[in-house]
């Protein structure tokens, strides 16, 4: 196995170890995600509030929503509130932290729903998740909730579902910054009515569980990739699907992308296609090359352009570092040809072979 | 009508599952819902338990089993009580020698046949198609396994999620076992690296399950179409391995909406009675994942593989990759080789074998 292959340089244990300084002084930071309203997410956020609080942490709350069902009530009844102010501007309410007065109480842990929100405009920070910034900074943790919808990387495809998008937003990074991320999960029927939804509100809510899901599960490969790296563990075999193309002038190019696609598309993987150069191509191999480089770019796979002697060893070593588990290569045209050689070493992977298109 | 089945799907013991499952069959019971618990596993969670107060328990069923004393679903007394709905916990477990079926999730279909609705927990390292993955990742084999067709047939899963840093505080504070018990865990299953792999895991398949019930069916409830009348053939052998070729094959046939098919091609000569039987189990392992087993008599095995992958219209051929060979052999052409070099008009995978 590669394992140790992979030692950290002296600027990475560097960056390693300023990373922790600045995490043991700041707060921890904890979101919960929904994927859409009444998943439940508040109520879990204020539940762990409240269990943290029976252990003896110091809790305060410092932003709930307008309307709250009577469950949340009941738990925010034994908690300390400190009230947002409310600002009215351009015919708009706005319900602003009093990130002063939190400081001047300064609890271990502050409870925030609606992350997303905006503040009225000349208040210290724009938005609220900068408000959750200055708090984390100053070292108090925070626990929030926030809606899929107010990703701001994910609402062109949300809006694709819904046809509807939310004013405001929290950057992804935000979110991937967060030291722990909770999906807060139900079935669609369950945020309905009693249960009486139309057919196409519960495809669309479950569209929108699907892509939360992904959201998350592409978090916590983040982090795990994260914690593999620290503890020099190396990559491994994934969770996610992730399918290297093999192109080469002459290889069967379209089939083998295409079909590289819906292997991406159906396990959300990832599609990687690599080309290794090995010098000079005659005219009409490198047009094909760039034909083929073009089709997969179109296709939306990650093109890498590598440099070695040997083309098995070089595609090998490319797809140990970036986890891939399945390489898709041509079949050979003559004996013993470099796939050949290729199945011979690729004990890790799955080794998918297609043929040549007939006269290609 | 056959019941509904609703699965809390989870990625280790003590996220939360029973619990969660506890709370919404009180809120049931509040409304009026006939529910009852059909099987319980307490673990000496205190906060469990107390979320079982004032709900109606069957009781269990004991058995004697070498010697000793075991306890089962009373699947009987649970059908004859004929509740709504009942709460069963630990869809996975693996009944006792002597009861009437094996598989606690084959005690579940009888009480979904009898018309009741089962609500079950389950982690995510039991499902069939994941176990080489579950293991690669945590180098831990997971004996007990539900295949993926029966949490495919599910009405509803639904995730149940907990960071890997609450779990593991919920460790140390012995919530989930008691304090050397837990001790233990921490150290070797409940990794940092471990429960992240496992809880990627369980997001992505939750996701794949939220999927499969997206894909709109046809109006007169014909499933839709294979995708692109995919259809993979899966190659046995006796080696051990055929298990892991078996998993992966039918895991991408899934995903892709692709049939499945197996071969094993006998050969007049070289099988032990140990390698029949062996293969007579991956046959069966491959019957019971629902892939349509066939064996075919030919000497010749890649050519019957070949011949057989075009007659069936087949697009792609999985097969594990030959066992390490004497050296007297290495300059013949292996299996895999000759195949390779036999069909060049077709797709084929050489699986992986993936070491720890």
């Amino acid at each position: 196995m590669k394992a140790n292959d992979r030692r950290p340089s002296p600027e990475e244990l560097l960056r390693r170890v300023q990373e922790d300084e600045r995490r043991e002084s700041r707060g921890r930071l904890k979101v919960f995600l929904g994927y859409a309203s009444r998943v439940g997410k508040s109520y879990r956020m204020f539940d762990e509030g409240r269990r943290r609080h029976e252990r003896g942490q110091d809790v305060v709350v410092a932003a709930v929503q307008p309307s709250l069902p009577s469950e949340i009530q009941a738990i925010l009844d034994r908690l300390e509130i400190i009230p947002t102010i409310t600002e009215r501007h351009a015919g708009r309410e706005y319900y602003v932290i009093d990130v002063a007065a939190v400081f001047r109480r300064h609890p271990s842990l502050v409870l925030i729903d609606g992350l997303a929100n905006a503040n009225a405009p000349g208040n210290r920070n724009p938005q609220r998740w900068q408000d959750v910034e200055e708090l984390l900074k100053r070292g108090i943790s925070v626990l929030t909730a926030v809606n899929l919808q107010h990703i701001r990387e994910k609402q062109d495809e949300v809006e694709k579902i819904t046809g509807k998008r939310a004013a405001d937003s929290i950057p992804l990074d935000f979110l991937r910054e967060a030291d722990e991320i909770e999906v807060v999960d139900a079935p669609p029927e369950a945020l309905l009515d009693r249960g009486e939804g139309t057919a196409a509100e519960t495809h669309q809510l479950g569209e929108l569980r699907e892509l939360a899901l992904l959201l998350a599960a592409d978090v916590v490969d983040t982090q795990l990739q994260g914690y593999l790296d620290e503890h020099d563990v190396g990559s491994r075999w994934g969770a996610q699907e992730r399918v290297l193309v093999c192109l080469t002038p002459r290889s069967n190019a379209a089939d083998m992308l295409r079909s590289g696609q819906r292997n991406a598309e159906r396990f959300h993987g990832a599609l990687l296609a690599a080309y290794v150069d090995q010098g000079s191509l005659g005219q009409q191999d490198s047009e094909r090359l760039e034909a083929n480089l073009a089709l997969a770019r179109e296709l939306g796979a990650e093109v890498h352009c590598l440099k070695g002697a040997d083309f098995v060893t070089t595609i090998l070593d490319f797809a140990h570092d970036e986890r891939v588990t399945q390489i898709f290569i041509g079949h050979s045209q003559g004996a013993r040809g470099p796939t050949d050689r290729l199945i011979d070493a690729a004990e890790d992977f799955d080794v998918r072979i297609f043929p040549q298109r007939a006269g290609a | 009508m056959k019941g509904h089945l609703k699965i809390y799907l989870g990625y280790a013991a003590g996220v939360g599952k029973t619990f969660r499952m506890l709370a919404e069959a009180q809120t049931a019971r509040q409304q009026g819902v006939d529910i009852v618990i059909a099987y319980f596993e307490p673990h000496g969670r205190k906060e469990t338990i107390e979320k079982t107060e004032g709900l109606e328990v069957v009781p269990r069923r004991s058995i004697v089993y070498g010697g000793a004393r075991f306890e089962e679903m009373d699947v009987d007394a649970v059908l004859r009580r004929h509740p709504a709905i009942a709460i069963v916990d630990e869809f996975a477990h693996t009944n006792v020698p002597g009861c009437e079926r094996t598989k606690r999730w084959q005690d579940v279909h009888a009480l979904l046949e009898a018309g009741i609705e089962v609500w079950t927990t389950m982690n995510v390292q039991h499902l069939e198609s994941l176990n080489d993955q579950v293991w690669h990742a945590t180098g831990v084999r997971v004996r007990e396994t539900v295949p993926d067709w029966v949490v495919d047939e599910a009405d509803e899963v639904v995730f149940i999620d907990l960071t890997t840093r609450a779990l593991r505080n919920r460790l140390i504070r012995g919530v989930v076992y008691p304090q050397e018990k837990a001790q233990r865990a921490m150290e070797n299953f409940f990794t940092e690296g471990n429960l992240s792999a496992l809880r990627e895991m369980a997001l992505r398949h939750t996701a794949h399950e939220v999927e499969e019930r997206l894909t709109p069916s046809d109006p007169a409830g014909v499933p839709a179409p294979a995708g692109r009348n995919e259809r993979l053939l899966i190659c046995l052998t006796a080696q051990p391995a055929s298990a892991v070729l078996i998993r992966r094959g039918k895991r991408v046939a899934d995903y892709l909406h692709a049939a499945c098919l197996a071969i094993y091609v006998r050969t007049s000569g070289e099988e032990t009675p140990e390698d029949l039987a062996a293969v007579e189990r991956h046959l069966s392992f491959a019957r019971n994942l629902r892939i349509d087993t066939h064996i075919v008599e030919d000497n010749d095995v890649p050519r019957a593989i070949a011949e057989f992958a075009r007659a069936q219209r087949v697009t792609q051929i999985f097969i594990g990759r030959s066992g390490p060979r004497p050296w007297w052999r290495r300059f013949r052409e292996s299996t895999v080789q000759k195949l390779v070099r036999q069909a060049r008009d077709m797709q084929i995978t050489i699986v992986a074998q993936r070491q720890r």
